[in-house]
């Protein structure tokens, strides 16, 4: 009996077209537009000014507090401007805009395919690295990676978890890299479970990845501590709470963190960057994209540099099909339509779903039934109907108290709704209102 | 027989005495003074419940009335200056003079001047497509179209028009309740003191970005250029974050700003066609 979280979740059609595509390394585009927020927190501060000559992997733009990540520039040549950039929701922000001259690396960067094993630094170093590079969560949350290094005092980390579930469907960036990079990951395992000061790590991946799972266990073998898992598939296993559930079966409680089971989550693609950050001194800069879709003539995964514009990534896949309907940035279930084909890649962005038209189309809302679909299909045992409900009639307070701030947004409550019903696109709302609100009370 | 319908009678009318003499000593011990006043004010005011007043319904303002010093900050937008002196009347104070106002759009991007770029299939909700993404417009300032200020308006004042999917406000009926105000997540209504026979003129443009990239957007975006700045004697107009205001209360309605925009993004409205532009360049002259 394969292991699996117990409450809600669904189960949508994998559609995993990419999956025995190797991944490629997409050609330096000729101007990046670098965002300086690619990841939860404060924006960096930029670093270099206009006229700059900057070289692959140089910081351009700092984080500011201890909730925020340096930007590395991911090209070589001038820096044209920094001015605010649209970025895939279309609002503006700020963006270093760069002239791609050459391709020259930073000295400091080694360069060479040798995979190296011994881990030098000290947790501390490796915390402190961990920063300096810029490494977030790549999973697709873009969490600051060294706060989850950072464990409190009076809190202990006892396991570490590492995810290649990669539960949303199409996309196959995650089951690339393990089958491609699987020593470096294991390696960077190793490093996480240095900094962390843990024996045991456990690596979750659904089932429908054998190869992976073959491959990923054989490696594990020759390292110490670590565990590969394979899983039941079910979305959303790859949210942290409901993986922590799956392998350890502890359950996080509302409002905490999975530090306080003692698990600390890490994607599988972060692992490899860390390894990167740590052994070869390589700065975040670029990361794999999945662009993927059923119209496109030749779907794949790229090796893509932050700041390359979409639309040379589309064009690398065949080109934009006649039928686009939609793009999404991310998966299909959790991911967000993109508005224009000028937006930037940037760390956080997994995966690119191109959508004919008439798969895209959102069918006519129909009254609720009352069917409660979405409170069986809801991971983290809410009420979704409900929460919909109060926060379309703006009754913020009851929805605080029906705990919408526990949503993680997973879509599982509107893919199984039979009439329709745009239930989080609501609960967004609700859940975005409520954070303000209580922001508000505190500041009182 | 006639015996049980006598027994009952009395019986009952001595238990209605009883229950009568309790209930008066009752209501005696547990009366709740309340000033007459209150009945009178609110009898005044509109009875719409709009919230207009910053108040949950008229009876919350009428009791504040009462209970106030002096009016200050106390008004009912619906009811307007008539109400408030009346008011005032009753309760023997003096009703400060508020201008009456009226909701104006601060928006101008009809597809007419603004290309829809995307297609927005969400739920119908300004505060959804709001919070997800710029709009259908590359205007990321602009209305959203959604209706939630029509969903919003008590007093029918407000509809979606298809053709442009921008709100018109109708004057006659609108009450500055400020309803739609708090409704449009980009603050896109603006209250406006009302003048002489609805004539308006303002900037109809939120766009904060600089020139370019509004004046792309949308072609009747405020681009900043400040020629209406300069042309104004007055000091009416104020540019802040790349957006020219025009201050209601030192406009004279001279209308020489229109004019000078490159844009078109200033909107005179209700004012009787202009003059021919040669005379008016001789009006000039002469004087």
């Amino acid at each position: 009996m394969l292991k699996t979280f117990p409450i809600g979740g669904v189960h949508p059609p994998e559609n995993k077209l990419t999956s025995d595509i190797p991944i490629e390394y997409l050609p330096v585009p000729e101007t990046v537009v670098i965002p300086v927020l690619q990841h939860i927190g404060s924006p960096a501060n930029p670093v270099v000014n206009k006229g700059d000559l900057v070289k692959t992997g140089q910081i351009i733009a700092s984080g500011k507090g201890f909730v925020s990540a340096n930007i590395h520039s991911s090209v070589s040549g001038k820096v044209n401007k920094i001015d605010s950039a649209a970025d895939s929701t279309g609002y503006k922000q700020i963006a270093v805009y760069i002239d791609v001259e050459g391709d020259e690396w930073l000295d400091t960067i080694d360069r060479s395919k040798e995979i190296i094993r011994e881990i030098k630094l000290t947790p501390e170093e490796i915390v402190k690295r961990c920063f300096e590079s810029g490494i977030v969560g790549l999973g697709g949350a873009t969490f600051p990676s060294h706060v989850k290094l950072t464990v409190p005092s009076g809190k202990k980390c006892e396991v570490l978890i590492i995810n290649g579930v990669e539960c949303e469907p199409y996309l196959t960036s995650d089951h690339r890299l393990m089958l491609e990079k699987g020593e470096e990951i294991l390696t960077g395992v190793t490093i996480l479970m240095k900094a962390l000061k843990v024996e045991k790590a456990m690596i979750g991946i659904e089932n429908n990845k054998p190869d992976a799972i073959n491959h990923i266990t054989k490696l594990a073998s020759e390292f110490k501590g670590i565990t590969v898992y394979p899983l039941k598939v079910k979305y959303p296993q790859g949210a942290e709470k409901q993986l922590i559930k799956a392998l350890t079966g502890r359950e996080v409680p509302s409002g905490r963190l999975p530090l306080d089971v003692g698990a600390v989550v890490h994607n599988v693609g972060t692992a490899f960057a860390v390894y990167e950050a740590v052994q070869k001194n390589k700065p975040l800069f670029e990361r794999v994209v999945t662009v993927t879709g059923k119209s496109l003539s030749k779907p794949g995964n790229y090796m893509v540099r932050t700041g390359t514009p979409l639309s040379k990534l589309i064009e690398a896949a065949g080109g934009l099909p006649d039928d686009t309907g939609k793009i999404i940035n991310g998966g299909p279930m959790m991911g967000k339509a993109v508005c224009n084909t000028d937006v930037p890649v940037v760390k956080g962005m997994s995966g690119v779903v191109i959508f004919p038209d008439i798969e895209s189309v959102r069918e006519e809302i129909k009254p609720c039934i009352r069917c409660a679909k979405c409170v069986l299909a809801c991971p983290l045992n809410l009420e979704p109907f409900l929460l919909m409900t109060v926060s379309e009639l703006g009754f913020f307070e009851r929805a605080e108290k029906e705990r919408i701030t526990d949503c993680m947004e997973c879509g599982s409550c509107s893919f199984t709704c039979p009439a329709n019903r745009p239930l989080l696109d609501y609960i967004r709302l609700g859940k975005s209102s409520v954070i303000k609100m209580a922001r508000e009370r505190n500041l009182k | 027989m006639s015996s049980t319908v006598l027994i009952t009678v009395v019986s009952l009318s001595l238990l209605a005495l009883f229950s009568a003499v309790i209930l008066y000593f009752i209501a005696q011990r547990f009366k709740v003074f309340e000033d007459p006043r209150i009945d009178e004010v609110q009898a005044l005011l509109p009875a719409a419940n709009c919230g207009g007043c910053g108040f949950a319904g008229c009876r919350n303002l009428a009791e504040a009335l009462v209970k106030a010093d002096n009016f200050e900050g106390l008004n009912c937008p619906v009811g307007g200056a008539p109400v408030m002196e009346e008011a005032a009347k009753i309760l023997g104070k003096v009703a400060p003079v508020t201008d009456p106002t009226v909701a104006v759009l601060l928006c101008n991007g009809s597809p007419e001047f603004s290309n829809r770029t995307s297609h927005f299939d969400g739920a119908s909700d300004c505060r959804i497509s709001n919070s997800l993404y710029k709009g259908e417009t590359d205007c990321s300032y602009g209305c959203l179209g959604n209706g939630n200020c029509e969903r919003a308006c008590k007093f029918d004042a407000l509809h979606m028009d298809p053709l442009t999917g921008l709100p018109v406000i109708i004057d006659e009926k609108c009450v500055s309740c400020g309803a739609c105000v708090k409704a449009c997540p980009r603050n896109l209504i603006e209250l406006r003191k009302k003048s002489k026979k609805d004539r308006k003129i303002y900037v109809a443009c939120s766009n904060c970005d600089k020139g370019g990239p509004a004046r792309k957007a949308c072609t009747v975006a405020c681009i900043a250029c400040s020629k209406c700045f300069k042309v104004c004697e007055f000091g009416a107009i104020t540019i802040e974050n790349n957006l020219a205001y025009i201050d209601a209360d030192k406009c004279t309605f001279c209308r020489k700003c229109a004019v000078e925009c490159p844009t078109n993004s200033i909107l005179e409205l209700n004012f009787p066609p202009r003059k021919p532009k040669a005379e008016v360049q001789a009006e000039v002259v002469n004087g």
